[in-house]
């Protein structure tokens, strides 16, 4: 198949700006994740406080970022709020303030969702040994809420791995972007080259989200028994 | 009760970063574009900091691309280059954004570069939220046709039996409608199917941007932009804030020294002759930014 377009993967230094670029996925969801779920558990926490004020602020918050697409975060915090307090943020700690905070909306949803679940007795029979409620959250509780947490968060974390794509709006340039501009410098020279390297990026995000289900399914299986 | 006490503070800690956060996005969401609070830097500081930063396309060449080594190139990236030359004394303090078509004045406007320089075409609705300066580049309609059939004026359309092909959705699509409703138009979708269309003898030309159709005939013998250019002319130009005027007077001072050494024919034959080839300079180049 001559000319097919694969060859346009190892021009120049084109494979490894593509590795780059991944990095730069990876870097940015990676960050979001471990913030996102710092805050996400305490805000979960929060959530079943018996404190109406308090819940219906951490509900908004989270309708916020569940009505308002990721988009226009981007945009807002970019392009309105950065110049707005004279701070210049750069695209990529845009990108990650944005997407630690969507995390942190939807990881305290599902912890929240997790405790909530829980069956009374079990909060009950806490009570009844005359646990604090400290120590009925970290003995009892949480222990059992993470096993319920676990296959949403993956879900989550896979959605913000492949979220990330939409960084390149705010001109942080990583792996689609990359393969974007690889794919039109060759437009003439290799039409076909599109089919080539969205495939490679196709098998790229592939390698980062294929183990996070691997995980979450070993987890479980180790947790059933 | 220690612990209850800890608690709550931290609730109450937690909840005000929030509706701090909340409430500070939503207000800018209100605010939306008009941000002209936002400043600009002077000359001086540009000179202080030793760079300037000029947002360019990654993905439009041969205007502005990043090449297989991933450095920045094109047409409009080697102007840049010279900007920042004269300006502070070295190609490399060029710093450059990669900017996409649509966040291109949001860039200006919220001070994340200093100048637009991608591919940046002249309208009034842009120069309301940016000033332009003097332009470097024009553009117009073309028509090509085939060499065994060329169409060399537009009344030739006007026959019976002739049909101009169009891509839907184009300003030359509007244009045709308007200004000349007796001419038969064939449409499509994709510019790859326009064309098509017309190496099948489906139609007798094509009309389009002329820099689209000065690329592909080039690449394809056997047919040739007979009509370079006609209609409405748009100008491409640098951009910067508004209100920037300081910056503005010397990009249109430097524009006019470029034109004394014929700069912007210099970076037609570095980045444009490639893809359009010679003999269409005159068409597309604006030196010392003044059209004739």
């Amino acid at each position: 198949m001559p000319n097919s377009g694969i060859e346009v993967l190892f021009e120049g230094s084109n494979f490894e700006r593509l590795l780059g670029g991944l990095l730069v996925t990876i870097e940015i969801s990676f960050v979001s994740i471990v913030i996102g779920t710092v805050l996400g558990v305490l805000m979960g926490l929060l959530r079943t406080v018996n404190s109406r004020p308090l819940r219906l602020v951490l509900r908004l918050y989270l309708e916020a970022f569940r009505i308002i697409p990721i988009l226009v975060w981007l945009y807002v915090v970019h392009f309105s709020f950065s110049p707005m307090l004279h701070i210049d943020i750069s695209g990529g700690a845009t990108a990650i303030l944005v997407f630690s905070l969507w995390g942190a909306a939807e990881i305290g949803d599902i912890v929240r969702g997790a405790l909530e679940s829980m069956p009374k007795h079990q909060v009950e029979s806490g009570h009844a040994l005359g646990l604090s409620r400290g120590q009925l959250y970290r003995y009892i509780l949480i222990p059992q809420a993470v096993r319920r947490m676990l296959p949403g968060s993956i879900n989550l974390a896979t959605r913000i791995v492949k979220t990330t794509s939409l960084v390149v709006l705010i001109g942080v340039i990583e792996v689609v972007k990359i393969g974007q501009q690889i794919i039109e410098l060759g437009v003439i020279k290799a039409p076909n080259a599109s089919f080539w390297v969205y495939g490679f990026i196709f098998i790229l995000y592939f390698i980062v989200c294929y183990p996070l289900s691997r995980l979450s399914r070993r987890f479980e299986r180790k947790w059933q028994n | 009760m220690g612990k209850g006490k800890k608690l709550i503070t931290g609730i109450i800690a937690a909840s005000m970063l929030l509706v701090g956060l909340t409430a500070c996005g939503n207000s800018d969401n209100n605010a939306g574009s008009n941000s002209s609070s936002s400043k600009f830097d002077s000359i001086e500081q540009l000179k202080k900091n030793g760079k300037i930063r000029i947002g360019v396309f990654a993905d439009k060449p041969p205007f502005g691309y990043v090449d297989s080594e991933g450095k920045n190139q094109g047409f409009d990236v080697y102007i840049a280059k010279r900007f920042a030359k004269d300006l502070l004394g070295d190609e490399s303090k060029a710093e450059f954004v990669l900017v996409d078509a649509a966040s291109r004045v949001a860039y200006l406007e919220s001070n994340k570069v200093d100048i637009i320089m991608a591919n940046f075409t002249v309208t009034d609705e842009r120069k309301e939220k940016v000033d332009f300066a003097s332009p470097y580049m024009k553009l117009s309609f073309g028509i090509v046709s085939p060499d065994s059939a060329p169409i060399t004026s537009i009344d030739q359309l006007k026959e019976k039996g002739q049909k101009l092909i169009v891509a839907k959705g184009t300003t030359a699509e509007t244009y045709f409608t308007k200004e000349y409703p007796d001419i038969e138009l064939l449409k499509f979708d994709q510019y790859t199917e326009i064309f098509s269309a017309l190496k099948d003898g489906r139609g007798a030309a094509i009309a389009n941007d002329n820099t689209e159709l000065i690329a592909w005939a080039k690449s394809n013998p056997g047919f040739t932009v007979s009509i370079p250019a006609f209609g409405g002319q748009d100008t491409i130009a640098p951009a910067v804030a508004k209100g920037n005027t300081e910056l503005l007077s010397w990009i249109n001072t430097e524009l006019e020294t470029l034109g004394k050494e014929k700069f912007i024919h210099e970076a037609y034959n570095a980045t444009l002759n490639e893809v359009y080839g010679e003999g269409y300079t005159d068409e597309l180049v604006v030196e010392g930014g003044k059209i004739e």
